[in-house]
């Protein structure tokens, strides 16, 4: 960890973030029926998968887990030259009358979840979408708002928040990098 | 999961294989592997090129790569107009350039252009801010059908490198085995040309590949062959006895197959004429990827407008 980092989640906090937020997965759901987990490309698709381990965890039943990369549904694709890389989404189950619970890493502007939102909807008609976060730093710029948190972590324009995760990063941690403490 | 590429896409036009860098290639490769999905939805659209404009240009006869472009640009959500020679004010004696000029006036960002005559796009490009897909010129190169053909190989193969691959046919009057050539021997396939030595341009051995005019030993370990129709439509001259001549030479059917190894794969960029370069039964194997191509051949589309689309906006 560089000066500038505040770590602000741990490995361990990770893990009981998650779990607290499995349960509460469960009880809005009352039970795993209809649920689904769709991962936003890149560390969204880890977390949804662990959140997918905890589910089977606590209830013995294996919720489908999809990939989506929303890239083609970003707002400022017009905008920037070279193209980004594209990836594909990968949904191999049915979206019609699941209850989708949508997770990414970080939620920051809102604009990645209104390209998800709309790459969903393409995809198929689920019977509820609600989002699930590891951290919301604030700043939104579209009425957007997450269903399930893990941690809320006031931040300022000037810092960056990084989930760095075991599967691409080698170790569990969020921090805020450079910039003064909101 | 995709690695990351270290390439970015900056050319403004793509005019062939020959201009490209393998990890160009790779590029394009890869991001056709992602639109791929798209064409498998209940809903076949993304919003990539909203309130783009396209216009398919094409001043030779097409049916299959037209389709396919279009496809490719509506389900990227262009707006799309297709203009063939015959029905343009070329035949009332414009230019090419003016027709460009035109078109370049019409506030388009994107032309797909089939010519006639090899370079025609090339010389165009050079004109022009619109970004210039070449879609088949005369003989020189085709290369959206040598990618989508690479792309195909690939996913049933895993890789490239490595591989033997022999084209059997009219190489002489072919832009597609042009294109395959340049992209195959730049991403380290081994490249094997089969003809009658009259449809095999001289020299042709300079661009990487070997030249076996015996069908049997050409095709001896191949990973994969790809056949070449007669272009009777490019023709003046008798460049070989007759249409039943080659077929009982270069035909290929499925005894001559055998000589491939057992998994290799058989495509063909269509128009397929059966019963001339392939015997009908071959066509309809298992081992022939020929309908795979034109299914490819409209993510690889879409890849190519979609990396093309990004650099409209620097040069404005």
């Amino acid at each position: 960890m560089s000066p500038s980092e505040k770590q602000v989640l741990d490995e361990g906090g990770i893990e009981r973030v998650l779990a607290r937020m499995a349960h509460e997965i469960l009880e809005r759901n009352q039970g795993t029926s209809n649920l689904a987990l769709i991962g936003i490309r890149t560390r969204g698709v880890f977390l949804a998968e662990r959140l997918q381990k905890k589910i089977f965890e606590i209830e013995q039943k294996k919720i489908p887990v999809g990939i989506l990369d929303i890239t083609l549904y970003r707002d400022d694709l017009s905008e920037v030259g070279p193209k980004p890389e594209i990836h594909e989404t990968d949904i191999s189950f049915d979206l019609k009358r699941k209850v989708v619970i949508l997770m990414d890493d970080v939620l920051f502007t809102g604009r990645t979840i209104r390209a998800a939102l709309d790459a969903l909807i393409d995809l198929g008609r689920p019977k509820v979408i609600r989002l699930a976060v590891l951290v919301d730093r604030g700043h939104r710029e579209l009425p957007i708002k997450a269903d399930y948190v893990g941690k809320n972590v006031p931040t300022s324009l000037q810092e960056t928040v990084i989930i760095r995760l075991k599967e691409k990063d080698g170790k569990d941690e969020a921090v805020i990098l450079g910039g003064t403490p909101a | 999961m995709m690695e990351n590429h270290k390439t970015k896409w900056t050319k403004k036009d793509l005019l062939g294989l020959r201009d490209l860098s393998s990890d160009e290639i790779e590029l394009i490769l890869d991001t056709a592997k992602s639109f791929s999905e798209v064409s498998q939805r209940d809903v076949k659209k993304v919003p990539v090129l909203r309130g783009k404009t396209v216009v398919n240009l094409f001043l030779e006869p097409s049916t299959r790569t037209r389709v396919s472009f279009e496809l490719a640009e509506k389900r990227l959500s262009a707006d799309t107009i297709s203009m063939a020679g015959g029905s343009s004010s070329m035949t009332k004696g414009e230019s090419l350039w003016d027709t460009i000029a035109n078109i370049e006036a019409l506030k388009v960002d994107l032309i797909v252009m089939r010519h006639g005559s090899s370079g025609a796009p090339h010389r165009i490009s050079n004109y022009t801010k619109v970004g210039i897909v070449n879609a088949g010129d005369g003989i020189n190169e085709h290369p959206t059908q040598g990618l989508l053909d690479i792309f195909t190989l690939r996913e049933i193969k895993g890789k490239i490198k490595g591989l033997k691959v022999v084209f059997v046919g009219d190489i002489l009057h072919s832009r597609v085995a042009r294109s395959n050539i340049w992209g195959l021997t730049k991403l380290g396939a081994e490249v094997v040309i089969c003809g009658p030595k009259t449809l095999v341009p001289w020299g042709i051995e300079e661009l990487g590949v070997k030249v076996i005019h015996d069908v049997k030993k050409a095709l001896d370990g191949a990973d994969a062959v790809t056949l070449l129709r007669i272009q009777m439509e490019r023709q003046n001259e008798t460049l070989f006895p007759s249409i039943r001549e080659y077929a009982s030479t270069f035909g290929l059917n499925t005894e001559l197959f055998k000589y491939a190894k057992p998994d290799a794969i058989l495509m063909h960029p269509g128009p397929v004429n059966r019963g001339v370069e392939i015997e009908s039964a071959l066509a309809d194997s298992a081992q022939s990827y020929i309908l795979k191509q034109v299914t490819n051949g409209i993510a690889v589309r879409m890849a190519v407008l979609y990396l093309l689309s990004g650099v409209l906006k620097n040069e404005k």
